[in-house]
């Protein structure tokens, strides 16, 4: 399953990536496989989203989270 | 000053960072630059309690020690960079204790380039109270470094920082936080080798970043490109491995040293506020309201104060006038310096009411939101949620919106903001709006709170909007991508305005402004005072005689004859004869001869319209009665017609006019900076002249 496919409120825990690229700025943010991530809320237009993670709000695309694959 | 040690703060961005350098240095800071790039230097000096000074320099919030943008990139530079004698001999990392995990990243990078490290655990009570309990000493001495607990917002804890700055050591004694050879063994051998590095991580970093570092040669960057095919280093992939083991680090020191509370956190005020704030509904309602707050204060909270500065340099003008003897001396300080000063100075109430509310909404947190909720709207334009932070910026001043744009990674959409950002209706606009808005719009309430004159100037800052968003969506297409652009962004938790912080800015941005703008405009005001006073050849001499002849003397009275002669000699001084060189390009906008000086010279910078046209129209005036500028432009008629020269059309096309030319050195010269081509602020140059042509041509005959 994709991060992007979360509800709001809904939690995955992050097992690895398809975009290397992406992958190395996501982990530098604390975003990293084993952490366990959670939907905080959707911005009005339907996107970007907001994700907690290792403690505080990330925000980041609905394509950027697609890349993300949960356990 | 002379300092005995240099002391670097380094953390994540919203730590704090530039709170506590605030503290330490209080306001004794400079701003300057890095040398070779356009990255702002803040320094200050702070008297350690051994006696010492300490030089502190506040590099730019980052996250990780990997550039994303041009400001991250200096700080390995500054650390790294033995040649300039820039490296301190001390970093304080600046730890947000309330969020340790992501902020240690960065600690465990900076510690293994073997500088002495202090750590200021900043936040801690905000951590105290949201129970996460965390074994100071125990953390302290896994890491190897001293670890002092601060709150720089509540100035706890900073005699203790001052101390352990003091006494720290001279030789690094932190801990190794992973096995750094092990990452890519060959290369960082052979670049320690050759290189004259002695240090792995900084080797390491050699081989990453070698492409933008400007320190190095292009010899010595060249050969560790070729180190890299020969050992088939993978960058992304070697940091990737990299973070992975610096977390693991991480979460092992954390399991042992901080305890948080078990229960799954209550809903906390931010997330209830961003609730709120980020709506799908009120999110747009609160911040198109904000942004009408914002101009409707610029205008009524500033009148008292802005009459109070008018009056002032009318009393100022009629003093001089007094006690100054009548001649050029006299003339050229009130009518040139004078003239050009009050036009100014009379807008610090406005740009200092601006600033404050900008960082009002960037201290809180606020701003992310906007770039948050903006971003999918902005990327359909072709711009980025985080332009939107230049654009706000725009209606300040576009030169340090243009800087800001460095946050921005992906290069397509960092030009696009870079073109656009000038047509934001900056400040130095507000002068010229106000002054004529004030002259042909009525001041009148409708709907009982909607005051007239704000209305129009609001539409005057939505048409700015709408013209970059429009212009955006062009360059679109004319631009092509060179990489991929992303949006991972960290939404800071809510906080309280720092007040002290927003009256620094506040004072910060005006001084500069007076300071910056001053210079431009008092230098416009004398050149223009001596081209409207000097002709050429001997035009004045006759007019002088012309009106020295009987038919004149006998049927006028000196009053009268003075003016007459006083407009005859403008118009044929050097300034009007300018003005009437280039009277037939700007006819078809509505504008005559004089409008056509204050727009040239508006050309340095768009304020100096307002001192013009003082300096102008103070030819006309009464000699014992001095008006403001206003004044003088709404009394100021047409010779041939008699109709009042500024009505409706003309007011509203000059509007147009200043709102899309790129009438600003300072912009032009940033953009250079910025983009390190010509080409660009020449396109920019071109671009914003014909649209700002068209612009005043279309509405002057509609008006009309």
């Amino acid at each position: 399953m994709k991060l992007s496919q979360l509800e709001v409120g809904e939690t995955g825990i992050v097992k690895e990536f398809t975009d290397l690229e992406m992958s190395v700025k996501l982990m530098e943010m604390g975003c990293l496989p084993g952490e366990e991530v959670r939907i905080s809320r959707i911005a009005p237009l339907g996107d970007p989203i907001a994700i907690s993670v290792s403690g505080y709000q990330l925000s980041l695309r609905r394509f950027e989270a697609s890349t993300i694959i949960l356990q | 000053m002379k300092a005995d040690i240099r002391v670097a703060l380094v953390g994540n961005p919203n730590t704090g960072k530039s709170t506590l350098f605030n503290i330490l240095t209080g306001l004794n800071q400079k701003i300057g630059n890095f040398p070779g790039v356009t990255v702002d230097k803040k320094t200050g000096f702070c008297a350690l309690p051994d006696g010492r000074t300490a030089e502190i320099i506040d590099l730019p919030g980052t996250y990780s020690i990997y550039p994303k943008s041009k400001d991250e990139s200096i700080v390995f530079s500054v650390l790294a960079d033995k040649s300039k004698g820039m490296v301190p001999d001390l970093v304080v990392v600046i730890l947000d204790a309330s969020n340790l995990k992501r902020n240690l990243l960065l600690y465990t990078q900076i510690a293994d380039l073997k500088i002495p490290v202090v750590v200021a655990l900043n936040m801690i009570d905000v951590s105290e109270k949201a129970g996460i309990k965390i074994n100071i000493d125990l953390f302290a001495k896994k890491l190897g470094v001293p670890v002092v607990p601060i709150s720089a917002r509540k100035n706890t804890g900073i005699d203790k920082l001052k101390n352990a700055i003091a006494f720290a050591n001279s030789v690094a004694l932190q801990q190794d936080t992973i096995d750094i050879e092990s990452l890519a063994p060959g290369i960082i051998a052979q670049i320690k080798g050759e290189m004259q590095v002695e240090n792995p991580y900084v080797a390491l970093q050699l081989a990453h970043q070698h492409e933008t570092l400007s320190y190095l040669s292009t010899t010595e960057s060249d050969r560790i490109e070729q180190l890299e095919q020969e050992h088939s280093f993978h960058s992304q992939k070697a940091q990737a491995t990299e973070t992975i083991a610096r977390y693991n680090f991480i979460n092992d020191l954390l399991y042992d040293t901080v305890t948080k509370p078990e229960a799954a956190h209550d809903e906390t005020i931010s997330n209830k506020i961003d609730k709120i704030l980020t709506h799908k509904v009120f999110g747009f309602v609160i911040f198109f309201a904000i942004l009408l707050f914002i101009f409707q204060a610029i205008f009524s909270w500033s009148a008292y104060p802005m009459s109070l500065i008018e009056d002032l340099f009318i009393w100022l003008q009629a003093g001089a006038a007094k006690v100054l003897p009548a001649g050029p001396l006299s003339s050229l300080i009130i009518d040139g310096v004078l003239a050009g000063l009050s036009g100014v100075l009379v807008f610090i109430p406005q740009i200092a009411i601006l600033f404050a509310l900008i960082s009002i909404l960037e201290d809180t947190g606020y701003m992310s939101r906007v770039t948050f909720m903006m971003d999918k709207v902005m990327r359909k334009v072709g711009l980025n949620g985080k332009s939107v932070v230049p654009l706000i910026g725009g209606f300040a001043c576009a030169v340090p919106s243009i800087m800001s744009t460095r946050t921005i990674e992906n290069w397509k959409d960092r030009m696009i903001t870079i073109m656009v950002t000038p047509l934001v209706a900056c400040s130095a606009r507000l002068p010229v709006y106000t002054l004529l808005i004030a002259l042909v719009v009525p001041n009148r309430n409708v709907w009982w709170v909607f005051n007239l004159q704000g209305l129009a100037l609001t539409a005057m800052y939505v048409l700015s909007v709408f013209s970059a968003i429009i212009v955006a969506f062009v360059m679109k297409f004319i631009l092509k991508a060179r990489e991929r652009g992303y949006f991972i962004m960290e939404l800071p938790v809510y906080r309280m305005p720092r007040w002290k912080n927003v009256i620094f800015t506040m004072y910060d941005r005006s001084k500069t402004f007076v300071l910056q703008a001053g210079k431009v405009i008092i230098a416009v005001s004398v050149i223009l005072w001596v081209l409207k006073s000097y002709g050429p050849g001997d035009r004045f001499a006759r007019i002088d005689k012309q009106y020295a002849q009987p038919q004149y003397t006998k049927t006028m009275t000196p009053d009268s004859l003075t003016k007459v002669i006083a407009s005859e000699k403008l118009e044929n001084s050097y300034a009007g004869v300018f003005g009437h060189v280039i009277e037939p390009v700007i006819k078809p906008l509505g504008f005559d001869w004089k409008i056509g000086i204050a727009l040239i010279s508006s050309f340095a910078a768009r304020e100096v319209f307002v001192g013009t046209m003082a300096t102008i129209y103070s030819v006309e005036g009464d000699a014992d009665k001095l008006q403001s500028v206003q004044e003088k432009m709404h009394e100021a008629k047409n010779p041939q017609t008699g109709q009042p020269v500024f009505t409706l059309a003309v007011a509203f096309s000059l509007m147009m006019f200043y709102a899309f030319a790129m009438q600003c050195a300072s912009t032009v010269a940033v953009v250079y900076r910025e983009t390190k081509d010509w080409r660009w602020p020449a396109a920019q140059f071109a671009y914003m002249t014909a649209l700002a042509y068209t612009a005043s041509f279309i509405v002057y005959h509609w008006l009309k």
